[in-house]
Formats: structure tokens, sequence, C-alpha cells
């Protein structure tokens, strides 16, 4: 293993986006904070999910894991993207450095903005409404299984694209709308049948649900299950980033 | 053993197509420890995609190649901690300043803090210490590859390659740049430059090899290629009162092209004499108007290699 190597890749993609922090991390915490201001103040007269939960506290963790999933997979792919772009993935080409020892750098770092912005938008949020805790070990399953695995999807998304716009498209119409019809906003048993089947087959919804299980021990499904999907789809995509950056597709090429 | 062990690059029936483009076309080529080796060839020969498959950037179809006794396929660690590459297009991460990116390059070979001091002389020597906390982005195109020079020797390399070094650098950078790369040679390395410039590889270069259309079509001594004349061709271009209908046989070698009244003729100044040539244009009773010569370019160093037959 080359540790160093692994180590010095890591700490650049974390400089990467500290150096920007106002645009990868408060400017994502604020669009959070913006959803839970307007959603609960125009729903939180009509809808009671779980007994006992407030709506705006039900919002909570959804726009959290929200946040998460999207800027985890915005940091692996925008910076693969960047570096092709302007041919400095060389830099990273040149050296001693493994398919796995890459992988592993580009995931970590994806999973430390993720969790960054996860943790900006709890701790904001937590002045306008109280929240439980029903399980940390949940909580960080949930927060690091997830951002792990839409990490592996920004490698796997940046590597595949040839231009800013094949990313902003994968952005538009894969990532958005799966964590929008996730069940951020509502729980799925509100949905007619038909939408409630096709939430189940939507990764992000059991990544959500988990994770507000670790606050208020309800959830939608059964959380170990929800834990087995996440975990299914982290190592399907994970091997996956892995075996494209073995086989050095478009990047050795 | 002993021949392996003086061997910096080995290359061996070496293949590369990008779709239906055959870029690299079977290359068989040792380059020796402690060698200064010139790649030459025009534009589109292969030369970076030659030196991109040696770094591990891109993969051959076929053939093997090693790095100082390791394969770089299959021994890449050690294989690319051996060489340092300068890639040829001018890029830089404008995240960073010019010793943060030296500190990261260094990092991602595995070196460490005790490395800082070799990166601080390595700023000296290239001159870059007043640019050290400047972001590459603010840089000349001169300057940006200094940083590249010394990014691809952040981690001692035994073995330095250089893709066209000097294209855009002024003339005053480009001279202190090669004072360095000498030092280096001389210090032990094995450099290899590809340049389209016949003169910078003269100057610098103990052996050559030229590339054509992803083959070698020369393989030789610095001395060797000069001895065949390779820098003595010269272009004449004659203009004619009347159309010249019979080429003479004499001049059917030197013939480069003929449109009408406009002849140019390839000439090596060392075995063709231009009186000679002159005289048989004019014995076709031909009336010469204009007269004009040039230097050659290297396609046309090609072409008299190939056309001569002298390849081997
Ligand atoms: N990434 C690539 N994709 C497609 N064609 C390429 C690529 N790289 C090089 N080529 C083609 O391969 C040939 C050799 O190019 P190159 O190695 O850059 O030549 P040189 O460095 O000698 O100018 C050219 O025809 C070029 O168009
Ligand atoms: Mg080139």
């Amino acid at each position: 293993m080359n540790i160093r190597g692994f180590y010095t890749l890591f700490c650049k993609e974390l400089l990467r986006f500290y150096k920007v922090a106002v645009q990868t991390i408060l400017a994502p915490v604020i669009t959070a904070l913006l959803y839970l201001l307007v959603f609960s103040h125009v729903l939180k007269e009509h809808i009671e999910v779980y007994p006992d939960v407030s709506y705006t506290a039900f919002l909570i963790p959804g726009l959290i894991m929200m946040a998460v999933i999207q800027n985890s997979f915005a940091n692996s792919s925008s910076s693969l993207i960047q570096s092709k772009y302007t041919g400095n993935i060389l830099f990273i080409l040149l050296p001693p450095l493994s398919y796995l020892e890459f992988y592993l750098a580009f995931m970590a770092a994806a999973v430390v903005r993720g969790v960054a912005v996860g943790t900006g938008v709890l701790l904001t949020s937590l002045f306008f409404v109280d929240l439980p805790l029903h399980s940390m070990l949940y909580l960080l399953l949930f927060g690091i299984m997830s951002s792990a695995t839409l990490g592996s999807m920004g490698i796997i998304a940046g590597i595949w694209a040839d231009k800013f716009d094949h990313l902003a498209g994968f952005q538009n119409f894969v990532i958005m709308p799966l964590s929008f019809l996730s069940g951020v906003f509502y729980s799925i048993h509100s949905l007619p049948d038909i939408w409630q089947t096709a939430s189940h087959f939507n990764p992000f919804f059991y990544m959500i649900d988990g994770f507000r299980y670790s606050f208020f021990g309800q959830s939608d499904v059964d959380p170990l299950f929800s834990l087995s999907v996440v975990s299914l789809f982290l190592l399907i995509l994970a091997s996956t980033a892995m075996w494209i950056l073995k086989s050095g597709y478009k990047l050795r090429n | 053993m002993k021949s392996q062990e003086s061997i910096a690059i080995t290359i061996k029936g070496v293949q590369k197509h990008f779709g239906q483009v055959h870029a690299l076309r079977g290359i068989d080529l040792e380059i020796r420890r402690g060698e200064f080796f010139g790649l030459l060839g025009p534009n589109g020969a292969g030369k970076s995609t030659l030196i991109n498959t040696i770094a591990g950037l891109t993969r051959a179809d076929v053939g093997q190649i090693s790095v100082m006794g390791y394969d770089v396929a299959k021994q890449y660690r050690m294989a690319r901690r051996c060489i340092g590459i300068v890639p040829q297009e001018l890029v830089y991460d404008s995240f960073f300043n010019v010793r943060e990116m030296l500190r990261l390059q260094a990092g991602y070979f595995g070196c460490g803090h005790e490395n800082h001091n070799w990166i601080e002389e390595l700023l000296d020597v290239l001159m870059l210490h007043d640019k050290a906390d400047t972001n590459v982005k603010a840089l000349s195109g001169g300057m940006k590859r200094r940083v590249l020079v010394a990014m691809a020797l952040v981690h001692k390399p035994d073995v330095v390659v250089l893709d066209e070094p000097t294209a855009g650098v002024d003339v005053e950078l480009r001279q202190s740049l090669w004072e360095f790369i000498k030092r280096l040679h001389n210090e032990g390395h094995t450099i290899v430059l590809t340049t389209h410039y016949l003169e910078e590889a003269e100057s610098l270069c103990d052996r050559i090899a030229i590339l054509g259309e992803g083959k070698i079509i020369a393989l030789d001594s610095k001395q060797g290629l000069l001895d065949r004349g390779v820098n003595h061709v010269q272009l004449v271009t004659l203009t004619t009162e009347d159309p010249i209908q019979d080429i003479p046989a004499q001049l059917s070698k030197n013939i480069k092209q003929h449109n009408g009244s406009e002849l140019v003729l390839q000439l090596n100044q060392k075995t063709d004499n231009i009186i000679d040539l002159l005289d048989a244009v004019r014995n076709t009773g031909a009336i010469i108007k204009t007269i004009k010569t040039s230097e050659a370019d290297l396609e046309d160093v090609f072409m008299e290699i190939t056309n001569n037959g002298r390849l081997t």
C-alpha cells in the first residue's frame, strides 16, 4: 500500500472543497434551511406523519440526508470532471497509486464533504426545533454509508462524463428526482399505492427512512432492512467504481 | 543480466490504436541508462502517445514496456517511481500554489516532510522561489513549464522524460531550461526528449530516433544521423519561362514537386551539387526565371531518409 500517496490524495480532495467552503458547505446548508422554513411553514398545520413528531422535526432528517446525497455525489464527480477537463488528472495518474487507493481517497473525501454539510444542516436546524436522538449508531451508519454510496456513484459519473453537461444531466435527471421522490417531505404511506410501490425501488428512500429512524425510532420500513438495502447498494457501486478504475476506462486511454 | 542493467527503457512490439487511428505501429526501442535520447517526428507521428504509454497514462494494445527493469503494467509502482514525466500540455491545478502543487505531487509518490528540502532546492534551481506562493494559474507559459519540470522531479526519478518542453517557451527561458536539463543529464539521469525541432535534438542528444506515422523510421547516434546528411537537406524552388516537358533522369531522385513551370528540388548539400542540378535543368532548354532556396523541415528530412533507402 502507498499509504502516504492515498493520504495525500485524500487531503488534496479535502482542500479542494475546503478552499471554496462557502460554495461547497455553506451554500447547501442554507438551501436546506430554506426548504425547512418554507415547507414547515406551509405544511405544518396539515400533516402529522408520526405520532408525537412535529412536521418540522419530521422534515429535518430527510433534508439532512438529501444534502448528504447531493453533496457527496457532487464532490467526487465534479472533482474528476474538472481534472479531466483541465488535464491535471495526469498528476494523479502518473504516481504509483493503485485503483484501490484512488477509489478510497475520492470516496473518503466525498464522505467528509457529505458529513460536513449534513452536520451543518443538523446543527443549524437545532435552533428551530428540538430533535430526539433514538440511535447514534444508526445515525452514523446511515450517514456514512449513504455518503460513501453517493461518493462512489460520483466517481463513476465523473469518469463516464465527457462534458460538464453530461454530469449536469445526471444530477438533474437522476440524483435530484430520486432524492426528491424518496420521502423527504412526506411519509410514503401517504402516497397512492403505485407510488408507494415505486418508492420501494428507490434506494434513496431507504437512506432517508433509515436515517429518520435513528432520530425518532419510527420509520416506514424496518431499519435493518433499509440498512441491508443501503449496504447492498454501496457494495454494488463501490465495486463498479473500483472495477472501472482498474480497467482504466476513459482515464488511461 | 549485464545488458539488462544498462537499459533504462525497453519497448517491445508496442502498438496502440485510437479507434481507427493506428497511432503506434509496432515500436521496438531500447534507451540506455545515462543516455540523452531524442525522439523526433512531425506532429501526429505518435511521440506523445509513445511517452504516455511509457508513463502508464495510456495502455498499449500489444507489446511490453519496462522502465529500469520494471514492467509498466505488472510492476507499475516501481516503474512509476523510476520515471518523471514533463507533459506536453501546460496543465496545472488552479486550486493550489506552486509549492502546494509540488508537495502534493511528492506525497502521491509516498514522500513526506523529509522531501521538503528537495522541493525548496528545486524551486531554487528552477528560479521559482519568488513564485512559490503564487497560484500557478497566474504564471506565464514558461514558468508553468518550469513548474511541470519541478513536478516531474519531486520524487528524484532516474529517468526524466520531456515532451516538447520548449513549445511556447521564450528564448531566454528555453536556454536556461536546457542548461538545467543538461545538468540533470550530467548528474546521471537518463533523459528522453521529444521535439519537432531538429537543431534542438542535434545540440543535446546522444542518440536520436525519428518517428513517422507510428513507426521508427530512423534510429542512430547523432553523428550517424548527421552523416546521413540529415541536416544538409535543402529545398530549391525554380520557376522557368515555359513549362518543362521532360525531366532529365539525372534529376529524378531530387524532384519533390513538379507543377508546369514550377519545380521544387530537394538536395543534400553534401552529396548534391546545386550547380550540376541547375545545369541539368538548363540542358533541357528551359530558361530559369527565379530561384528560391529554403531549409528543409523535418518532414523533408524524413522523405530524404526514406526515399533514399538508407534505412536499415
Ligand atoms: N486520445 C486520443 N484520441 C484519439 N486519437 C489520438 C489521441 N491521442 C493521439 N491521437 C492520435 O494519434 C496520433 C499520434 O498523436 P501524438 O502521439 O499526439 O503525436 P505527436 O506527439 O507526435 O504529435 C495522431 O494521429 C493523433 O491524432
Ligand atoms: Mg506530442
